[in-house]
């Protein structure tokens, strides 16, 4: 009952996770963050098997760290999709292959565009206006189809994404303790203050 | 598909899991000079074998100092595919091209551990494999000029892909000739 979720905008993109930090059905944390900083514009969010989450993201963040020492320049957006999924895909045909699902949400300062990549476990790898990971691909991809476009603003975006996480919290069976909400802009990564004390009654 | 010194190569754009559209912006066919490369099956197969083709035709390119054929081509993806024959890459891939010594166009398919299809008129893959071969069988004739090959090529995936729930949300079409390559976006059925 992870929840995975991105979405771009005019001029930003938006990346939330679930607070949830879960084995089995019971929750050991409310307050779990599910994504790394890998640069100034990028951003990795992950779900899937406990240890091999945050094993996989911490070292990609390492190398794309390492990257950017090495070369005195900071890898794009594209490229650091490139490179994850090139790693993902050698793991996977491998004798311990990554269960990990990530969403990679960028921006690139060149284009000055926003990005969001989706990538699997299978290192399927697509670039995205919007996407989800999860049981969150069933009950938010129609919201987004309905109310996405490419040029919202970043007060549309967020409303957007309330309108996903009150349809989460309406019909998932068990809590998964809010979403902890960050934006990728120009100006780099933050991290959204979600007030998210509204209870949800099921339909 | 094959036309008079022509030939075309077309693709639909859904990428899903299941029953499940997870993008409607994924493409299929991939240049290698002047050989196309169309890949369907696993996701993450097609990229990965795409990436593969593209270091391996780049370092052909730059061993002979010469774009490499289609024949070539074929070849290089049999034998690439045949080298994980007990733990294949999900993929059938198609490739499509004019050979540039004898100016004439070349297809052909392969199976997931590269057993080459040589074939004289068309071939298609994927899952709507069976849908494209009625609307190929039904359409294609010999001899068509490249306007009336990017008819019958666009319609006979148009038609196919609607007939296949795990297919469709568009379609990119490449018209091969000797002098020019023209590539085209069709809209499709969005649903």
């Amino acid at each position: 009952m992870e929840v995975l979720l991105g979405l771009t905008g005019k001029d930003f993109t938006l990346v939330a996770s679930s607070k949830a930090a879960m084995r089995g059905v019971t929750i050991l944390k409310a307050t779990d963050d599910k994504t790394r900083e890998l640069n100034k514009y990028n951003l990795m969010a992950f779900s899937g098997e406990a240890g091999d989450t945050v094993q996989f993201a911490e070292y990609v963040q390492a190398n794309v760290q390492l990257y950017s020492m090495r070369n005195n320049s900071e890898l794009g957006p594209a490229a650091v999709a490139s490179f994850v999924r090139g790693e993902l895909a050698k793991a996977l045909r491998s004798r311990s292959p990554y269960t990990v699902n990530l969403l990679l949400g960028g921006f690139d300062p060149i284009t000055q565009k926003p990005t969001l990549y989706w990538c699997d476990y299978l290192a399927s790898l697509a670039q995205l206006p919007y996407a989800a990971h999860g049981y969150a691909q069933y009950y938010c991809l129609s919201t987004l189809d309905k109310h996405h476009h490419p040029d919202i603003d970043l007060e549309k975006g967020l409303k957007i994404l309330r309108m996903c996480s009150d349809e989460l919290k309406r019909r998932l069976p068990i809590d998964f303790k809010g979403l902890a909400v960050k934006i990728i802009t120009k100006d780099g990564i933050r991290e959204e203050d979600w007030v998210d004390d509204k209870q949800v009654l099921p339909a | 598909m094959v036309g008079k010194d022509c030939v075309a190569i077309a693709c639909d754009l859904r990428l899903g899991l299941q029953a499940l559209t997870v993008s409607n912006n994924f493409p299929k066919i991939f240049s290698y000079g002047d050989v196309y490369l169309g890949l369907t099956g696993l996701a993450t197969d097609v990229s990965t074998v795409a990436d593969l083709f593209r270091y391996k035709v780049n370092m052909y390119r730059l061993r002979e100092e010469r774009q490499i054929s289609p024949q070539t081509m074929a070849n290089l993806v049999s034998s690439s595919l045949y080298e994980r024959r007990f733990g294949p890459y999900f993929v059938s891939p198609v490739i499509a091209g004019i050979n540039h010594t004898t100016g004439k166009p070349f297809i052909c398919g392969f199976d997931s551990i590269g057993c080459i299809d040589f074939a004289k008129d068309f071939i298609v893959s994927g899952t709507a494999s069976d849908q494209l071969f009625g609307t190929c069988e039904g359409l294609w004739e010999p001899d068509l000029g490249p306007e009336d090959l990017f008819e019958t090529v666009s319609q006979a995936l148009l038609n196919a892909v609607d007939r296949d729930a795990l297919s469709g949300w568009g379609a990119h079409v490449y018209i091969i000739e000797k002098d020019k390559v023209t590539k085209r976006l069709l809209k499709g059925r969005q649903d």
